[in-house]
């Protein structure tokens, strides 16, 4: 018999598939019956992804063969403990943004359920797939759907962002081709585990071709992830977009992140012979460089969501950094981060909403008005700007000192140590600069105050700095464990390549 | 031929990548557009340049790899939607912000 369990694998897929193309084609059915269909769909698809992470605690890496083709030749999913791990994190955020999201926003086109769910196709898609094409082809899903997501409400600030946003992704889009197509004329695989194998026993005369590939796609996965010279889309796009989008698009300079720990631990990972720790030179110094830069941009932003988007770039590099490190130390710490910094700028976008609806000069940072609720919305601000500078007792420290202690004994320590500590404490002079002028001064203004409701989702995502903190241990051990099994892609390509059809499981069973 | 397809390649990324740093949109575009015809020639060279073969493995001694020309259709697919969707964009853009400048600038042309 087929062994049932490991169908659950292409259901992050299929679920929000499905969904996305039935709210298609019922648009016009009333507002209240497709927020149901895209709430049970994100429940559902959370309790999944629960299942998937208790899963993948064995250790063991799942094949799913789509259309039973035997592996390096079809294509198929797989799902190992860091790709449950971002689903859970990808399902938890999107239900908090749903949430957020039906309260208002949702009402402004009637596709918003649709593209939220074609975005969790993608996102999910990303985090599953064990082929690079289709990892292309995903990637172009959540684009997609980001960009209707992103000008969902309209207005000219919006169009004018997506327009570099589009702009900017379709070129990345094309380079990425490029890069899959000059790792397929030297391996002939795009199969990540296969690339995995060909890429150790590479003829001296193809190295070049196989490094201009692999650095190639650190660029593209470095414009998805908005580091230093490829970050220019991210503040403009996230500053204009909806709440619940830009809360959800949280994730999505995630999936660059998860991209170049995929492709660069596995593909050109330790074992990779000539070709091994490919990124290892630009990852760090680049990371480093955008800390500083977001750093820098939360100084100068006069605009509580901007400020908000240059939090995402200097925490990305944060993450990059301890990704950069490429030790089981760096990368566990790197991936508590990623939880935490993921949950908080979520949560941090929709209370810069709360904060913009309260007021009437918006989300602008001056003294002009104070937000109506402004003490419930204080305290949240307090608690999220406590968490992103990494400040006792909050899960920003915890991660920060995880990436600071994994750095010890890398060469590149002083540089490491420098740059965060720096930034932690720029960041503490921003961000209660911020705090100061929007919740202490000025008068209170007349606009109602948000009701409980709609601050529950951005408070249940700031609230999770504390719970990260409490379930620490469990957290720190899962992040190690995950780390481990990253770092060790021979049990990854073993899996993949060895894993038997249906069609040999049953033994010629039509 | 392959110098043949090589010039091609490069000539297309040279007037794509010259066409995409214009300041209007409507240039960028028919920029981006041949920026990913050449991807597209590109992916398909990854499979080596061969004439009159089929790409089925079992049909003669020698064929043509047949996963580049299956890459390609995707991709051509994938960039005909991106690119229609960022024509209806540049619409908008040029409707909503009453310039068709890509950094939306101001209404007055400099002469």
């Amino acid at each position: 018999m087929i062994p049932s369990p490991d169908h659950l694998l292409v259901l992050p897929v299929a679920i929000p598939l499905l969904t996305g193309a039935l709210l298609l084609i019922f648009a016009r059915w009333p507002l209240v019956v497709r927020r149901a269909i895209s709430g049970v769909a994100a429940v559902l698809l959370a309790l999944i992804a629960i299942q998937l992470l208790m899963m993948s605690g064995d250790d063991a890496v799942r094949v799913y063969l789509l259309g039973d083709w035997a592996a390096p030749f079809g294509i198929l999913l797989v799902l190992d403990r860091l790709s449950a791990l971002m689903l859970v994190l990808t399902a938890l955020l999107a239900l908090f943004a749903l949430a957020y999201a039906v309260q208002e926003a949702d009402s402004d086109g009637h596709n918003f359920h649709a593209l939220f769910q074609f975005q969790l196709l993608g996102l999910n898609g990303a985090f599953l797939t064990g082929d690079l094409f289709n990892l292309f082809v995903f990637f172009e899903i959540l684009l997609l759907a980001s960009y209707g997501l992103l000008l969902h409400g309209g207005g000219a600030e919006r169009t004018r962002a997506g327009l570099h946003y589009v702009v900017l992704n379709l070129i990345g889009s094309s380079f990425f081709l490029i890069a899959a197509g000059l790792l397929y004329s030297v391996t002939g695989t795009l199969n990540m585990a296969d690339l995995a194998v060909q890429m150790r026993a590479l003829p001296a005369e193809d190295l070049p071709i196989a490094a201009a590939g692999g650095l190639l796609l650190l660029a593209v996965f470095g414009l998805k992830a908005a580091l230093l010279p490829l970050h220019f889309w991210l503040p403009h796009a996230y500053g204009a977009a909806a709440a619940p989008v830009a809360a959800l698009f949280a994730i999505m300079t995630k999936v660059g992140a998860y991209a170049i720990v995929r492709v660069f631990t596995l593909v050109f990972g330790v074992e990779a012979g000539p070709l091994a720790g490919l990124a290892d030179p630009w990852l760090l110094p680049v990371a480093l460089a955008s800390i500083a830069l977001g750093t820098i941009g939360v100084l100068a932003s006069d605009d509580l969501r901007r400020m908000t988007a240059y939090l995402v770039i200097a925490s990305v590099g944060t993450l990059l950094a301890g990704i950069g490190l490429m030790t089981e130390a760096g990368l566990s710490g790197a991936l508590y981060y990623l939880v935490h910094t993921t949950l908080v700028t979520g949560g941090l976008f929709l209370l810069a909403d709360l904060v913009a609806n309260g007021r009437r000069v918006g989300a602008r940072i001056t003294p002009r008005e104070r937000p109506a609720g402004a003490g419930v919305l204080s305290v949240l601000f307090l608690l999220g700007a406590m968490a992103m500078i990494g400040m006792p007792p909050l899960s920003g420290l915890i991660g920060k000192l995880l990436i600071l202690l994994a750095a010890l004994p890398e060469p590149a320590v002083q540089w490491v140590w420098t740059v965060i500590l720096i930034s932690s404490a720029m960041l503490l002079i921003g961000l209660s600069r911020a705090g100061i002028t929007l919740f202490w001064r000025g008068p209170p203004s007349p606009q109602a105050a948000p009701s409980a409701l709609r601050l529950l989702p951005a408070a249940a995502l700031i609230g999770s700095s504390p719970l990260l903190v409490i379930f620490g241990g469990p957290l720190t051990d899962l992040a190690a464990a995950t780390a481990g099994q990253v770092l060790n892609p021979d049990r990854y390509v073993e899996a993949v390549l060895g894993a038997a059809t249906v069609r040999e499981t049953v033994g010629g069973a039509p | 031929m392959e110098a043949l397809v090589a010039f091609a390649i490069g000539l297309l990324v040279a007037c794509g990548v010259y066409l995409m740093l214009r300041a209007r949109t409507f240039p960028v575009i028919i920029g981006l557009v041949l920026f990913s015809y050449a991807t597209n020639l590109f992916l398909f060279a990854a499979g080596r340049l061969k004439t009159d073969e089929p790409p089925l493995i079992y049909a003669t001694q020698s064929y043509t790899d047949p996963l580049p020309q299956a890459l390609v259709l995707t991709a051509i697919v994938i960039g005909f939607a991106m690119t229609a969707f960022v024509v209806v964009l540049a619409l908008r853009a040029r409707g909503e912000l009453g310039s068709d400048r890509v950094d939306g600038g101001e209404r007055e042309e400099e002469r």
